[in-house]
């Protein structure tokens, strides 16, 4: 029901706008189309152009801000991609929902390529890596500024909860992430489920609350570069930016461990065109491509020959990868079901209104 | 006929952009995830957070009205004493901001009440304790006020200006003082600019979410961060539907004061 009336607006929507433009299925390169739904500005437009060029797939490219954003679409099937880049969670998410198919490693002979760490973290959500293919990863870490605390003196979680840093600290304004916090300075796992628990890290989240100085998601870079705040909640693939533009930033993941994220190529089930979909997989996971892409995004990259072009500096560097000893433990995020992600909404609108 | 047909364009587009979409958050703010009909997702206002967060917004969507409406109205009423409007420059410099994105204005204020921001780098300069400006109720009402104080100056601007002036001249000849003047002719006869401005004023504050993630630093939680949050975070279309509809009540009320008071529609902004 829910679907039809989802599809029946869209075509009513559709069907009121048809003639202001001809039909995108008439275009297309000469090895035909292949639909790309991405995050915002996450691939490298010059990749864009290479594909085009070397395989005559044109890619029609569309972003979306995050996965939440995404879901709806691809689950009503208002508009059907080829390929979609989620997040650990959401892939779980998806694969239980009957919403993937499973990739033809037939045809993404790169796959090879993927160190094994990803391969590991990625089986945990998608058992068998039989429906995603890592594009990025990386950790959850403090970053903060050595001019205003001294090196060294971060290595908690627990550090967010300081009153000598009021004002200070910036935490992101993600609700997975803020429970992840919360949780791992309490000791547990970041995918706890007892509502109990989840309460006490609710307590713990307002008892910081009037320490920190601002909830933000992508300009938490932009406040520590700009020293507004020191401290601050960050995604590693931030870091180098950060440092590059401010060296007195230091990039700490917490001893408590933290959380690994992924964002994976999948296809979706009601895709048009699942082999330009896993040629367009297969060319992300080569080499050169890996680093064409590290050098856009400065993320972490999964992909074993791209670390071979990498500097010794750059593979050094822990921000970018982690010690094992580290590694081992964070863990990822798991879709913990829609009663659960209930539970916690309301817990953090609670946490949020206080 | 024709004309009928002429309207065709502005029908074909009410239908795509609001009677679709409104139709679409009536049937998900009355289903639950299984597509059942509940009504769950209305009365889910009376959840402390959503209450709290629309008495927040309430409240500081008042504030930042009466300012807006205490800022407009005397600048009306010097634009027409003085005549300085009849060239129209004044209200070219309030509509001028207007050309530019509001959210990059907003963003503007954010580096000016930042902590080490404009108006802390002045104090300090001036060897001032700084300020804790940003991430407060009033950085908001600041926001709010800035971003639509042309849409309170210039309806009232507008109602003040087709006053005859005749009428003020009568009423001095009967002997009626400055005070009388505007209180029982200039103000009786601009409620419909008054009130127009108040409800272009009043909504928008009353919904925004930009300005209170932008200014509030995400620690301020107001109705229509809760509704956007839903969409973009809690995944539950249908409790942001479901609380969109019942801003749409307090929207209508105003609208309905709107109609009430302005009925030639002489308050119109432009």
């Amino acid at each position: 029901m829910k679907k039809f009336m989802l599809c029946f607006f869209s075509l009513l929507a559709a069907g009121s706008l048809a003639g202001c433009g001809s039909s995108p299925e008439s275009a297309g390169g000469e090895n035909g189309q292949v639909y790309i739904f991405n995050y915002g500005d996450y691939v490298a437009p010059e990749v864009i152009r290479m594909f085009e060029e070397e395989t005559g797939i044109e890619v029609i490219y569309d972003t979306y801000d995050t996965n939440e954003e995404m879901y709806p679409v691809i689950e009503s099937g208002s508009v059907r991609y080829d390929v979609v880049c989620p997040s650990d969670y959401m892939i779980e998410k998806m694969v239980k929902n009957g919403l993937l198919t499973e990739i033809d490693y037939a045809n993404v002979p790169n796959f090879d390529y993927i160190s094994e760490t990803c391969r590991n973290f990625s089986d945990s959500f998608d058992p068998g890596n039989r429906y995603s293919v890592p594009y990025n990863w990386g950790t959850v870490g403090i970053l903060y500024n050595t001019e205003v605390i001294p090196e060294g003196s971060i290595t908690s979680w627990a550090d967010l909860w300081n009153p000598a840093y009021t004002d200070e600290i910036l935490m992101q304004d993600s609700l997975r992430d803020i429970y992840m916090i919360a949780f791992k300075r309490m000791g547990l796992s970041c995918n706890t489920t007892d509502e109990e628990k989840l309460a006490e890290a609710t307590e713990l989240l307002v008892e910081q609350k009037p320490f920190v100085y601002k909830y933000v998601n992508d300009s938490a870079r932009d406040f520590l570069i700009g020293e507004s705040a020191a401290i601050g909640v960050i995604y590693s693939g931030e870091v180098l930016y950060c440092q590059d533009e401010n060296e007195n930033l230091k990039y700490v993941i917490p001893e408590e461990g933290s959380n690994v994220w992924l964002d994976s190529w999948v296809i979706p089930k009601n895709c048009r065109n699942k082999e330009n979909a896993e040629a367009w997989i297969n060319f992300m996971c080569r080499g050169d491509i890996g680093m064409m892409t590290y050098e856009y995004l400065t993320y972490p990259t999964p992909n074993t020959e791209t670390m071979k072009l990498m500097s010794e500096e750059e593979l050094e560097n822990e921000a970018l990868f982690p010690p094992e000893e580290i590694l081992a433990r964070c863990e990822v995020y798991h879709y913990l079901g829609e009663e659960m992600d209930d539970l916690f909404s309301s817990y953090w609108k609670d946490f949020k209104s206080r | 006929m024709s004309r009928k047909l002429l309207a065709g364009p502005y029908l074909i587009w009410m239908i795509c952009c609001t009677v679709v979409p409104l139709g679409m958050i009536v049937y998900y703010g009355l289903t639950d995830r299984s597509g059942a009909f509940t009504f769950a997702n209305l009365s889910a206002i009376t959840v402390p957070a959503h209450a709290k967060a629309l008495g927040l917004a309430l409240l500081l969507a008042v504030i930042s009205t009466l300012i807006c409406l205490i800022l407009a109205y005397p600048l009306g009423l010097i634009l027409r004493k003085t005549g300085l409007g009849q060239k129209g420059f004044v209200v070219f410099l309030f509509i001028l901001p207007m050309w530019m994105n509001f959210l990059l204005r907003t963003m503007a204020w954010q580096t000016i009440l930042e902590k080490h921001g404009v108006i802390n780098g002045i104090l300090s300069f001036l060897g001032l304790p700084s300020l804790r400006l940003i991430n407060t109720p009033a950085a908001i009402v600041m926001g709010m006020v800035y971003d639509f104080l042309p849409f309170m100056v210039l309806p009232v601007y507008n109602v003040l200006m087709k006053i005859d002036n005749s009428v003020v001249e009568a009423a001095r000849d009967l002997g009626a003082s400055n005070r009388q003047i505007l209180f029982k002719i200039l103000i009786p006869l601009s409620v419909p600019g008054i009130v127009s401005g108040i409800t272009m004023v009043f909504i928008p504050s009353l919904t925004t979410f930009v300005i209170p993630n932008m200014l509030g630093g995400g620690k301020l939680l107001l109705i229509g961060n809760i509704i956007d949050q839903e969409f973009t975070v809690g995944s539950n279309w249908h409790l942001g539907s479901g609380l969109s509809l019942v801003m749409m009540v307090f929207i209508l009320i105003s609208m309905l004061f709107l109609a009430k008071f302005d009925k030639g529609g002489e308050g119109n902004a432009f």
